[in-house]
């Protein structure tokens, strides 16, 4: 069922990494949203049943040529699924749309074994510290262990993979699940059922086999505040009409947000997102 | 001067990076889908001339550095000292050879230049793209070799030296690009 959901929300999400734009109203501050995902969760819990929407989403600062501020999510959700099925689903989809003929599913940690031969779980600090300053030259003094593995994502492994057609990372480290389950691996650790998939090196989809349990939600949102005080920045506050909904009961489903401004521009064959919008951020 | 975050950052934006001034050459936002977001920023030294890539967490900020092209008039040097004047105030600034780097191969008298002060002190000199400067020796050019387009080196009166076509005399005028060091033409034209 196709479903439209406010663009303009009480309440805006936890992630550090996410800034929402805040709007001034009447009756108090809005945020633009940053994604759909917590409206169509209530909407799910509500007993919507599968949904999609395309929609606008809005981040702030986040300005290049591959992210434009504002920008069209298509975002679904399959209930009963796992994300397993569900990028299955968005591989098919992006086969019809691309003249790509194959797919390649890559876990995390064998993407980093394979191309910088250090396991992402286990190796210290200090090892993806050195490795990120033979590889990518000057870098910022201090990362936490994600901010090390987000800059070799983003400076080393997405470049290399860029001429690898469609890739879906999987299996990615439990403190990067955002709000996907975290499952037992084998007997030594768990990993975030969570898939990214790139299509030549650009990041074009998100998903999760999300999380239901509202308890675990919490601890992670307040997480989220624990990283932003610890930064300086203000704590945020929880939707509390988001977390009411997690308490009566997500049901079991997956779901994934695709970056259309970004399929365009792949089916295009442009890297560029101001070569395939009307006005970019810099001509709004 | 004002703080510049990482957002602002564009090509041109000069800031002050470990006390020294910088110029912004290129910036690229990169964002692993989740997670922590960075510039990775192509950065010129306007000291030493010096080009690197340095990545900053996004939303960090720089300095602004107080850097400003100046358009200026070149009148003379002292063998230390080269001096310029702003045509519309007549103030004059020295530059060292340091400041003044390979621009001094193109320099003749009131040709009009582009300096860098920094903290008001002239830090850069960019010679105009095309100057008309005089040849005080070359050998003399053998009748016959046009047509094997072949090339001869020549002093011109700024102690550059420069490759010019085998016609070309000494004491004639000629035009040459200054950001490649290339002879153009026979100088005189426009």
């Amino acid at each position: 069922m196709e479903v439209e959901t406010p663009l303009l929300a009480s309440a805006g999400v936890t992630d550090p990494a996410l800034e929402p734009i805040r709007v001034p109203c009447a009756d108090g501050e809005r945020f633009l949203q940053t994604s759909p995902e917590y409206a169509m969760k209530r909407l799910l819990a509500a007993g919507s049943g599968d949904i999609f929407q395309i929609c606008k989403a809005f981040r702030a600062a986040e300005v290049g040529r591959r992210h434009n501020p504002e920008y069209t999510l298509l975002e679904w959700y399959r209930t009963g699924i796992d994300h397993y099925q569900l990028l299955r689903e968005v591989a098919e989809l992006l086969l019809t749309l691309l003249p790509h003929q194959r797919w390649q599913v890559w876990p995390y940690a064998t993407l980093f074994e394979e191309l910088l031969a250090i396991n992402p779980f286990d190796a210290e600090v200090a090892v993806l510290e050195t490795i990120a300053r033979e590889q990518c030259g000057e870098v910022p003094p201090a990362l936490s262990r994600d901010g090390w593995l987000d800059l070799l994502m983003s400076h080393c492994i997405e470049p290399a993979i860029s001429t690898w057609g469609i890739v879906f990372v999987v299996d990615y480290p439990p403190s990067q699940a955002s709000l996907a389950r975290i499952l037992p691996r084998g007997e030594c650790c768990a990993t975030a059922a969570r898939f990214e998939c790139y299509v030549d090196g650009v990041e074009l989809a998100n998903g999760y086999w999300e999380e239901t349990d509202a308890v675990e939600l919490k601890r992670r949102f307040d997480d989220d505040n624990a990283r932003l005080t610890a930064a300086g920045q203000p704590a945020r506050c929880l939707d509390p009409r988001f977390m009411a909904a997690m308490a009566s009961g997500l049901p079991d489903c997956a779901g994934v947000a695709l970056g259309l401004d970004r399929l365009l521009a792949c089916q295009l064959g442009t890297r560029n997102l101001s070569g395939i919008l009307a006005f970019d951020w810099h001509r709004s | 001067m004002a703080n510049y975050s990482t957002s602002e950052f564009k090509s041109g934006l000069k800031v002050m990076l470990d006390g020294d001034p910088c110029s912004i050459v290129e910036n690229e936002f990169v964002k692993p889908g989740k997670g922590q977001a960075f510039n990775r920023v192509k950065m010129r030294n306007l000291k030493t001339g010096r080009t690197w890539e340095r990545t900053f967490k996004s939303g960090e900020s720089l300095e602004g550095a107080d850097v400003m092209d100046h358009a200026m008039e070149y009148l003379y040097t002292d063998g230390e000292f080269w001096y310029f004047m702003e045509p519309t105030t007549f103030e004059q600034h020295q530059a060292d050879e340091a400041a003044v780097g390979d621009a001094k191969l193109w320099l003749t008298d009131q040709a009009p230049c582009e300096v860098t002060l920094y903290n008001g002190t002239p830090l850069a000199v960019t010679a105009p793209n095309f100057v008309e400067l005089e040849i005080v020796e070359t050998d003399p050019g053998l009748k016959g070799d046009t047509a094997q387009g072949g090339s001869k080196p020549a002093t011109l009166v700024t102690g550059a030296v420069v490759r010019v076509p085998l016609f070309i005399a000494q004491g004639e005028v000629i035009r040459v690009d200054t950001r490649s060091g290339e002879y153009v033409s026979r100088g005189g034209k426009s």
